[in-house]
């Protein structure tokens, strides 16, 4: 009852598909990295929307201090550098996972762990400074704006914080099983992509808000 | 005859996966950190010098922005555009798309709401 | 302690929302203590509460969904009576009543009733069409059901405890701002569609991966049945959208509880912005209401045409179109807040645009009857009277996207009228057909057929009596949402309106005695075949109701209609042997980290409404302990044993034969 043919061509080419039969269920991890991958891009979706408010209420200061004022150039450069260094560590993460390295695993887990609470820490003081200098988030919409967008990626990186800890501590429990292999690659998948989006706002809201 | 495929295709490759050997790994991501360390640094060069045409500046921050992005999709990311990445850029494209229609819009929409139709603040200080 | 709750949330002096309150809890608790009493308990937490079995989730979703649009018509119901005798009087709602009735009509139907109602048939059909055993994230699935349902719950206990948004359903600000909303009401609203939004995400995710990912072997996109194709868009435009609203509601919730100011009069807010966002989401949302009712009509026309569907191809690029250009439409939503004709134009244009790929559509469907042997089942019923209904109201969505029209019809009754014309006509009598459809394959009988018409009837019929009289009391100038007016010239449009309401509730009352009626004579109404249709596409090749791993085992597909392909080979090779090889089967295991999640995430909500602060902590560790506890599981998956599964594949086999032996179709 079963054709062992391949390649029907009367299937349309259609979106450049590969037009030999398609061989049935995707292996586990491709399926939990699509899926993780396209709630990557809903997440870039809504981080899209905070940035148009951001971009639409940028000027509306009402009467307070604007980002040109308010931003601290040096301690942003430092925050992205934490950044970036914490991804390249993730990288090193990855590859320790790829050949079950648990010392190289617990090392760069681990660095990269110190490299987010070092941005956060950052963030937070700057956060917490602008609010002691009378300029919160409810002092106007622009600041409304401006805590939520870069808040906002803060508490994504808290939660990666989080997940990278449970991570550290199941691959020390478990060791390198499969389905913990796959969380893990979807947790390399968000912790690369937090990066994305910090170069878009500190582009975006620290660079361009200074230099106007 | 239930699940196994055997038949020969190109397999899809998981976002985040790459092929290759350890070596290489670690060399495309020294590459990308080494990358996106030179775009940040001109970034920041660029948004506090006074040696550029001042007018570019908004955009050569965001040229820059992109490329960092793209060497983040690329290096870290490992989406490229081999036939076994074709579902993860499908999908990226959406979600650009979908950015770009969002922000885009909001932006036209907004702009055009505000000159037609200004918010409070900005009727009295016209008032004045 | 209690945060803002007091004994004074209760509404002791209203009488309508304490008598309805009242008797549902009865109700509920009734049917509690029968479950219980009976012995039920364990059979439902094991087999239903805490599946993770797509098939079971689907049915799930659909029961919300039906029961929520008794609480949705419900309103509906006082709402027609309140505008029939509110001429030159008050009626019997006053304003602060009747604006959270209208405001929770509209919330109920389009996240209690409409979502649910598709995302459930998808959830139980496609893994089945695609000859598969599951979708790609069980258990996550199992999370999405039962976020949704804290979200309905929370809505409903608006109802009793405290109130509703009096905003619309949707809230624009100032109005939905601490200002000028003081109350509970807006907070309801917000955190309900936050924690259910996670659920349609969810369930977004599961059902694009499972269409792209997994799907049988020789089961190539082209191949697919429409369906399957309808629900890759919607749920595409489900990622794409709802973050947008969970972003937009978070900026309102940031205003009502930090003093933020994004949408505020002072400070720089931007209302209009709201409005910009929130329809950015909120158009493709219908569009995620009604694929997957076009795709429910592609089965139900072509099955019952005998045929198969005309112009596959220019149905799958229609398809596509509308999820892309869906995206391009929103401002029709606003054209009178203020923007300049440039921007008017192109966004009308985009509109009208929109209605060819959807006119496609019908041609296609129409030339699939064509030169069919059409057999007038219930679920063809409604895919007939969808066909009518919905032109209706798609050209009076076309005239509503001319701008300079809109001016005069905008927030008229003629919108109100145009909108539910689509929503009724396109995605309800889609769930419908979808309902009557496949309700043979979820549990094993069908349904009356005698009052399955008499319901559609009764509902066609309604419709149109309750709907036509509000495009004529829309161009006379009535405005939605009104709770008393004095102009005579629309009072016998809204009295006929209230008789189109009453007729629809005997519409509804016809359906739940079908079911009744079903249920109960459920022997004589059994499906031995598993195919009551002569069905096209691989769910007709289960048994009804198909057993937890689907197919003993998954299809070989070598074209369109996959099962139509199957029958026929299968007669023309009618008596053969064919020795099948069959092999342990490993299924996810049940677990109740849904319905646990969902548990803490109503406590976090209600405590969020009610400001609760310690129970907000709480219910956040609660949730976090229960992924923590779900992942820190060994063994997610149970075998099902060969014999086993060899046995339920010749049970099958065996009620086939008669099918292959019959010459020709039913």
């Amino acid at each position: 009852m079963v054709a062992t043919t391949i390649a029907h061509g009367h299937d349309l080419n259609l979106l450049g598909l590969a037009d030999t039969e398609h061989e049935g269920p995707a292996p586990k991890r491709i399926v939990t990295g699509y899926g993780f991958w396209i709630f990557l891009l809903s997440d870039m979706v809504m981080f899209s929307c905070f940035f148009a408010a951001y971009a639409v209420l940028l000027g509306q200061t009402a009467g307070g201090p604007s980002g040109a004022e308010l931003f601290n150039l040096r301690s942003v450069a430092v925050e992205t550098t934490c950044l970036l260094l914490s991804s390249f560590a993730c990288g090193m993460a990855s590859i320790a996972a790829e050949v079950h390295s648990h010392l190289w695993f617990q090392i760069a887990m681990a660095v990269t762990c110190v490299l987010g609470l070092a941005f956060l820490a950052i963030e937070f003081h700057e956060f917490a400074d602008l609010v002691a200098r009378g300029a919160g988030p409810s002092r106007s919409a622009f600041l409304s704006a401006f805590f939520t967008l870069v808040g906002c990626h803060g508490l994504h990186v808290s939660a990666g914080t989080l997940w990278l800890l449970t991570m550290m501590a199941q691959v020390f429990a478990k060791g390198f099983r499969a389905d913990i292999q796959r969380r893990f690659l979807c947790f390399a998948l968000f912790w690369h992509a937090l990066d994305i989006i910090w170069v878009a706002v500190f582009s975006v809201v620290y660079l361009l808000g200074s230099a106007v | 005859m239930s699940d196994v495929h055997g038949l020969p295709h190109q397999p899809d490759v998981a976002p985040g996966d790459e092929v290759g050997g350890i070596r290489l790994h670690v060399l495309g991501y020294l590459t990308g950190l080494g990358l996106a360390l030179v775009l940040t640094a001109t970034s920041f060069f660029v948004a506090g010098t006074d040696l550029v045409w001042q007018p570019s500046i908004p955009v050569a921050i965001v040229v820059l922005a992109i490329a960092q992005m793209g060497v983040h999709v690329v290096f870290f990311l490992h989406i490229t555009t081999g036939p076994d990445n074709t579902n993860n850029v499908m999908a990226l494209a959406f979600g650009l798309l979908i950015v770009f229609l969002v922000i885009g819009g909001s932006l036209w929409i907004m702009s055009n709401l505000n000159h037609n139709m200004p918010p409070m603040d900005q009727l009295m200080l016209m008032q004045r | 302690m209690f945060g803002k709750l007091t004994w004074e949330a209760i509404p002791i002096d209203q009488p309508i929302p304490l008598v309805a309150g009242g008797v549902v809890l009865v109700v509920i608790l009734a049917v509690l203590v029968w479950v219980v009493l009976k012995g039920h308990l364990p059979y439902l937490w094991h087999e239903w509460i805490t599946s993770v079995d797509h098939k079971r989730i689907g049915v799930m979703y659909t029961l919300l969904a039906m029961v929520m649009l008794l609480r949705g018509f419900s309103d509906a119901l006082l709402m027609r009576a309140q505008q029939a005798l509110a001429f030159h009087s008050q009626g019997f709602l006053p304003p602060e009543h009747y604006n959270q009735i209208f405001s929770a009509h509209g919330t109920i139907m389009i996240f209690f009733v409409g979502m649910p109602f598709v995302i459930g048939l998808m959830n139980l059909v496609v893994p089945l069409q695609l000859g598969v055993r599951d979708v790609a994230f069980p258990t996550l699935n199992s999370v999405g059901f039962w976020l949704t349902a804290t979200g309905a719950l929370l809505v409903n206990v608006s109802l009793v405890v405290g109130e509703f948004a009096r905003t619309g359903w949707l809230p624009y600000p100032p109005l939905s701002e601490l200002t000028y909303s003081p109350g509970v009401g807006v907070d309801y609203y917000l955190w309900s569609l936050q924690i259910s939004g996670v659920g349609t995400l969810v369930a977004g995710i599961n059902l694009v991966t499972t269409v792209l990912k997994i799907r049988t072997r020789g089961m190539n996109y082209m191949r697919m049945p429409m369906f399957c194709w309808t629900t890759l868009a919607s749920n595409l435009l489900i990622i794409a959208a709802f973050p947008i609203l969970t972003a937009t509601l978070a900026m309102l919730i940031l205003d009502r509880y930090f003093g933020f100011h994004f949408f505020t009069n002072e400070a720089g807010g931007n209302m209009m912005m709201f409005m910009n966002l929130i329809w950015a989401w909120g158009h493709p949302e219908v569009y995620i209401l009604v694929l997957p009712a076009f795709g429910i009509f592609s089965e139900v026309v072509s099955t019952f045409s005998g045929k198969p569907l005309f112009g596959y191809r220019s149905m799958v690029l229609a398809t596509m179109a509308i999820c892309v250009i869906s995206f391009m439409v929103w401002l029709h939503h606003f054209f009178t807040m203020g923007a300049g004709p440039d921007v008017n134009a192109i966004f009308g244009i985009a509109s009208m645009v929109i209605a060819v790929p959807t006119g496609v559509k019908i041609y296609n469907w129409l030339f699939t009857m064509f030169a069919g042997r059409i057999r007038f089942a219930t679920p063809m019923l409604w895919s007939i009277g969808f066909m009518i209904t919905f032109i209706i109201g798609g050209l009076t969505g076309v005239l509503v996207a001319v701008p300079p029209a809109d001016f005069l019809l905008h927030n008229s009754l003629f919108l109100v009228a145009h909108f539910h014309n689509v929503i009724i006509g396109g995605v309800l009598f889609g769930a419908f057909a979808g309902y009557t459809y496949w309700f043979p394959k979820a549990f094993g009988f069908r349904l009356d057929e005698r009052l399955g018409m008499a319901a559609f009837w009764l509902w066609l019929v309604g419709f149109y009596v309750a709907f036509m009289p509000l495009y004529a009391v829309g161009f006379l100038g009535m405005t939605r949402r009104m709770q008393h007016y004095d102009v005579a010239e629309w009072r016998p449009w809204l009295m006929i309106a209230s008789v189109g309401a009453i007729i629809i509730t005997v519409a509804i009352a016809v359906q739940v005695m079908q079911l009744v009626v079903s249920i109960r004579n459920r022997e004589a109404l059994r499906d031995f075949t598993g195919d009551p249709w002569d069905g096209r596409s691989l769910e007709w090749a289960t048994p009804s109701p198909p057993p937890v791993f689907n197919f003993a085992v998954m299809p070989h597909v070598t074209g369109e209609d996959a099962y139509w392909a199957m029958k026929r080979r299968a007669r023309q090779e009618a008596g053969a042997k064919h020795e099948t090889d069959y092999r342990p089967i490993e299924m996810p295991r049940n677990s109740p980290t849904g319905f646990v999640c969902a548990f803490f995430a109503t406590v976090m909500g209600f405590a969020l409404i009610w400001h609760i602060w310690w129970m907000v902590i709480a219910g956040f560790i609660g949730a976090f302990a229960t992924f923590v506890v779900f992942a820190w599981r060994d063994h997610d998956e149970y075998e099902i044993p060969a014999d086993e599964v060899a046995r339920v594949d010749r049970a099958n086999l065996a009620a086939r034969r008669e099918l292959v032996t019959a010459a020709g179709s039913v």
